[in-house]
C-alpha cells in the first residue's frame, strides 16, 4: 500500500482560552501522511481539546491548523471532513434509529453521490470493521465495543486521509482492546494516517510511531513511545495519576 | 409627547410587574424540569375563571382569592406534573414540549366548552379607581397588581433562598446528579417546583382579572409574553425573569403609544427574535451550549 | 409487496369512491386530505429533520394571501399564483431558516421562534389595510371556472387534494430514500455527530425548509379557493399550526404515511364531536389534546410505529 501524499496535518502555535482558562498553550503538532501519532497527557490535559479545534467545534484563541496545505481555522466541521479530516468522539454518538449501515452509509456520502454507491461503500466497511452480522440491527441496540466500532466505520466511510480516534479504547475489556489494536493497524494498511488519544499506555505505546505528551494545555514530550516513556517530565505529569503509569 | 411617554412608562411598568410574576413560575419550571411549559398560559386563564366564579357565586373579592386559587393551583400544578409529565421525563424534548401543548388545548378548549367563548368581567368598587401623579394616570388595580406580583415574587425569591425544599428545588435546577446523590427526592421536587409555577401564574391572573377580561384565549397572549420574557431574562434565572417582565411590559406599552393597531406586539416579537438570535441565554442566564 | 398492492387498492378507492359519496362524507374526506397534506408539508422538516416548526401557518398564510391578492389585483389565475406564493413561501422559510440555523436554534427554542415568526405574519395581516386587514379577503366564486381554479361542485376540489395529497406522500419517499433523507436523518438524530461525517447540516436543513413551506404555501392556495375567504387569524393563526403538525404526530413523524394516516383519524374524531356536540365549541380539540397526549405517553412513534412494532413483534420466533 502507497504513503498517501499530502503534507499531513501541521499545527503551529495553537491556543484555546476558555475566559480565563488557558487550555490549550502554544502547541505545536505534526501528523506526515502514513504516520501513527498518539496524544497522551493526564486527564484534564486539553486532549479533547485539540481534537475539538482541529475539527471545527471551537475556534483557536490563536495559532494555525494546516491540513495538507489548507487552513482549518473557521472551517465548520463538515467542511474539515470533506477535506479530508475525520474523528470519532470520547462518548460514542451513533444515530440510534439508524442501523449499523445506514449510520455508515451516511459517513459514505462524503464521497458517494448516489445512495447505491454509498450502500456499497458503506457495506464493505462494516465488513470490515467486523460488523457484518449487525448490519441492520438499529444502533442503539449495540452494545458498547460494537458502538465504538460503528463510529469508528462511519468516520471511515467518509474516506479521511487522516483519522482523529478520540479514547476509543475507553470502557473496553483486554480482548476487546486487542481487537480495536488490531483493526487500528487494519485501517492504516489501508493508507489512513492516525492521530489517537488514548489513556491505554499498552495500547498507544504499541500502535504509534510517535508520542506527544500534553500537560495543563502544553506539550512536555514529542518523540519515539519508547524514549517518551522514559521521559523524567512526562513520568512527573503522571505521578498521582489513576491511569495506567508509564512503563519504567 | 413626553407626556405620552411617561403614560406609556408608567402602564408598562405596571403590566410588567405581573409579567415577571407570570414568567417567574415559567422559570422556575424551566429551570427545574427543563421543559418549556405551553400550558402555562392556559393555567394562569383557568386561574382567572376560579377568581371570576368565586366573585360571582360567593361574592369572594379577586384579591382575597388568592388564598383560595394558589393553594388550589398549586395542587392542579402538582397533579398535572404527576399524571402527564413525570411519566414521560426521558422523553425526546420535543415530545415533552408536545405534552404541554397537548396539556394547553385541552384546558383552552375545556374553559371553552364549560364557559363559552364570551369575554367576561369581574367589575368590583375599586375596578374604574385610579389617582393622578403628575399627570400620569394610574389606575388603582393595576398599581395593586403589580404591586402585590412584585410582592409574591420575592416571597418566592425568599422560599428559594431560605427554605428547604427551595434550596433543593434551586439544587435541582443547577446540579440534577448532585441533588440526587445528596438525597433531594428529586421526584416531587419535580411536582412542587411545577405546582409553585402553576400557582405562581393563577395568583397572576387573580391579579388581573379586576382589570383584564376573562375568556378561554386570554392565556395565550401571556403565554407568548411569558416566553418572550424567560428568553429575555434568561431561561431558569428568577431575577432575570422579574426584570425582563419589566422590560417586555415597557417595550409592549411603547409600542402601544407610538405605534397604531395592535403592532405593538411586533414590538415585543421583534425583541423576541432578535434575543433569540443574539443572545438565547438571555441577559442574566449563563451561556450555555444550545 | 403487499404494502405495494395497498397502496394501489387504497389509491383506487380514493380516486373512484367519491364519485358517489355524499356531500357531508365528500366535505369531510376532502378535510381529511387538506390535514393530511399540511402534515405531510411538516412532516418533510419536522418529523424527517427533527426540527419541530409551531408556526407553519406562517408559510400557510404567505400562499394564500399572495395567490389571492395576485387574482384579486391582477385577474392572474390562482394555478400560476399558487406558485408564486410558493416562492414567496419558500423565500420567507429560507430567511427565518437562515436566521434561526445560523444561530443554532435548535429544539424548543426552535419551535419558540418559528411560533414568533408566524405570530408577526399574522399582526402585519391584521393591521395592514391593503390586504384586508381583520376583514379579510373574499375570493369571488361565481360558478364554474376551472381555469381560475374555482369550481362550481366540490368534487373537483377534491381531486385537486387529493393529487397534492399524493405528489405529497411521493415526494416525501423520494426524499426518504435519497442523499438528503441520511442527512436530514442523521442531524435529526445527532446533528454534531452528523456534521462531523461530513453533513452539512445548514444546507440540508434550509432545503428541507424551503421544500416544506413551499408545499405549505400550495395548501394555502387551495384553501383560499375552497372556502373562498381568507383571514388572519385563518391562516395565520394556530390553528393551522397545529393542524399540521397535530396528524403527524399522531400518525407518525419521519414516515411517509403518517400524516395522512394520522388525519384519516383524527379527522373525522373531530368531525363526529363537533357534530355530536353542537354548539359545545371546542370540544374537539380538546380531544385532539387527550389523543396528542396519549399518542406521546403511549405511542410515541405515532400510528406508523406501533403498527411496525406490532408486526415485527409477531414476526419474531416465541
Amino acid at each position: 500500500m502507497s504513503a498517501p501524499a499530502g503534507r499531513g496535518l501541521e499545527i503551529r502555535g495553537l491556543t484555546r482560552r476558555f475566559g480565563g482558562l488557558v487550555a490549550v498553550s502554544r502547541f505545536d503538532l505534526t501528523v506526515a501522511p502514513g504516520e501513527i501519532v498518539g496524544l497522551i497527557g493526564p486527564n484534564g490535559a486539553g486532549k479533547t481539546t485539540v481534537f475539538h479545534l482541529v475539527a471545527g467545534y471551537h475556534a483557536p484563541s490563536e495559532g494555525s491548523i494546516h491540513f495538507d496545505g489548507t487552513s482549518l481555522v473557521g472551517l465548520k466541521p463538515h467542511a474539515i471532513c470533506r477535506l479530508g479530516l475525520a474523528r470519532t468522539f470520547q462518548l460514542v454518538q451513533p444515530f440510534a434509529g439508524l442501523t449499523t449501515l445506514e449510520n455508515v452509509m451516511v459517513g459514505a456520502f462524503n464521497r458517494a453521490r448516489e445512495v447505491g454507491e454509498a450502500r456499497r461503500r458503506a457495506a464493505e466497511i462494516v465488513d470490515f470493521v467486523g460488523l457484518g452480522p449487525r448490519r441492520d440491527v438499529p444502533a442503539r441496540h449495540l452494545t458498547l465495543p460494537d458502538r465504538k466500532r460503528l463510529e469508528v466505520a462511519r468516520g471511515l466511510a467518509t474516506e479521511p486521509r487522516l483519522l482523529l480516534l478520540d479514547e476509543v479504547m475507553s470502557g473496553l475489556n483486554p480482548t476487546e482492546i486487542e481487537a480495536i489494536i488490531g483493526l487500528i493497524r487494519g485501517i492504516h494498511a489501508r493508507g489512513v494516517s492516525l492521530l489517537i488519544i488514548e489513556h491505554v499506555m499498552r495500547a498507544i505505546l504499541a500502535l504509534s510511531h510517535r508520542l506527544v505528551v500534553l500537560h495543563h494545555g502544553e506539550k512536555i514530550a514529542d518523540g519515539p513511545p519508547a524514549s517518551v516513556a522514559r521521559d523524567p517530565l512526562v513520568v512527573e505529569a503522571y505521578l498521582g495519576e489513576t491511569s495506567e503509569a508509564a512503563p519504567r | 409627547m413626553t407626556w405620552l411617554f411617561l403614560q406609556a412608562v408608567v402602564s408598562g411598568l405596571l403590566l410588567g410587574g405581573v409579567y415577571g410574576l407570570v414568567a417567574s413560575g415559567l422559570s422556575l419550571i424551566f429551570g427545574v424540569l427543563r421543559i418549556i411549559n405551553f400550558a402555562h398560559g392556559a393555567v394562569m386563564m383557568l386561574g382567572m375563571y376560579a377568581s371570576y366564579w368565586l366573585f360571582v357565586l360567593v361574592g369572594l373579592d379577586p384579591y382575597l382569592s388568592i388564598l383560595v386559587t394558589g393553594p388550589l393551583f398549586f395542587g392542579l400544578g402538582m397533579l398535572i406534573q404527576r399524571i402527564v409529565i413525570e411519566p414521560n421525563r426521558a422523553a425526546a424534548e420535543h415530545n415533552q414540549l408536545l405534552l404541554t401543548l397537548g396539556v394547553a388545548l385541552v384546558f383552552e378548549n375545556l374553559a371553552l366548552v364549560l364557559w363559552q367563548g364570551d369575554f367576561r368581567t369581574v367589575r368590583v368598587s375599586y375596578s374604574g379607581a385610579s389617582f393622578l401623579v403628575a399627570d400620569v394616570l394610574v389606575e388603582v388595580p393595576r398599581l395593586v397588581a403589580a404591586g402585590g406580583a412584585i410582592l409574591i415574587a420575592l416571597a418566592l425569591w425568599g422560599f428559594l433562598r431560605t427554605t428547604d425544599a427551595g434550596k433543593a428545588i434551586r439544587a435541582l435546577s443547577e446540579e440534577p446528579e448532585g441533588a440526587r446523590l445528596v438525597g433531594i427526592d428529586v421526584a416531587r421536587i419535580r411536582g412542587v417546583a411545577f405546582g409553585i409555577g402553576s400557582a405562581c401564574v393563577a395568583v397572576a391572573g387573580a391579579l388581573v382579572t379586576p382589570f383584564f377580561y376573562v375568556a378561554p384565549d386570554v392565556g395565550e397572549s401571556f403565554n407568548i409574553m411569558a416566553f418572550v420574557v424567560v428568553v429575555l431574562g434568561g431561561m431558569g434565572n428568577f431575577l432575570g425573569a422579574l426584570v425582563g417582565g419589566f422590560i417586555v411590559g415597557l417595550a409592549e406599552s411603547l409600542g402601544a403609544a407610538f405605534l397604531p393597531g395592535s403592532l405593538k406586539q411586533l414590538v415585543v416579537f421583534g425583541l423576541f427574535v432578535i434575543v433569540l438570535l443574539l443572545r438565547p441565554e438571555g441577559l442574566f442566564g449563563a451561556r450555555r451550549g444550545r | 409487496m403487499a404494502g405495494r398492492l395497498v397502496l394501489i387498492v387504497v389509491v383506487a378507492v380514493l380516486v373512484v369512491v367519491p364519485v358517489w359519496l355524499p356531500k357531508y362524507a365528500l366535505e369531510v374526506l376532502i378535510s381529511v386530505l387538506f390535514f393530511g397534506y399540511l402534515g405531510s408539508c411538516w412532516n418533510i422538516l419536522g418529523g424527517y429533520g427533527g426540527q419541530f416548526s409551531f408556526g407553519h401557518a406562517a408559510f400557510f398564510g404567505i400562499g394564500a394571501y399572495t395567490s389571492t391578492l395576485l387574482f384579486l389585483h391582477l385577474g392572474l389565475t390562482p394555478w400560476i399564483g399558487m406558485l408564486a406564493g410558493g416562492a414567496l413561501a419558500a423565500a420567507f422559510g429560507l430567511f427565518a431558516g437562515y436566521l434561526s440555523f445560523r444561530y443554532g436554534l435548535r429544539g424548543p427554542y426552535f419551535s419558540l421562534v418559528t411560533l414568533a415568526f408566524a405570530e408577526m405574519l399574522r399582526v402585519v395581516a391584521v393591521n395592514w389595510k391593503a390586504v384586508g386587514s381583520s376583514l379579510g379577503l373574499v375570493v369571488p366564486n361565481r360558478g364554474s371556472a376551472p381555469a381560475l381554479f374555482l369550481f362550481a361542485e366540490k368534487l373537483p376540489y377534491y381531486y385537486v387534494i387529493l393529487g397534492l395529497a399524493l405528489a405529497a406522500l411521493a415526494i416525501t419517499r423520494l426524499i426518504e430514500r435519497s442523499r438528503m433523507g441520511y442527512a436530514l436523518a442523521a442531524i435529526r438524530e445527532n446533528e454534531d455527530a452528523a456534521e462531523a461525517a461530513g453533513v452539512d447540516a445548514l444546507s440540508t436543513k434550509l432545503a428541507a425548509m424551503a421544500i416544506s413551506s413551499f408545499l405549505t404555501a400550495l395548501g394555502g392556495t387551495f384553501y383560499a379557493q375552497y372556502f373562498a375567504y381568507i383571514d388572519p387569524s385563518l391562516t395565520f393563526g394556530p390553528a393551522i399550526s397545529i393542524g399540521g403538525l397535530l396528524p403527524a404526530i399522531v400518525g407518525g413523524a419521519g414516515t411517509v404515511a403518517g400524516p395522512l394516516l394520522g388525519s384519516f383519524v383524527l379527522t373525522p374524531i373531530s368531525e363526529l364531536t363537533r357534530a355530536l356536540l353542537r354548539g359545545r365549541a371546542g370540544a374537539d380539540i380538546m380531544l385532539y389534546g387527550l389523543i396528542l397526549i396519549f399518542v406521546i405517553s403511549f405511542l410515541p412513534n405515532g400510528l406508523v410505529g406501533w403498527i411496525r412494532s406490532r408486526r415485527s413483534a409477531a414476526e419474531r420466533p416465541a
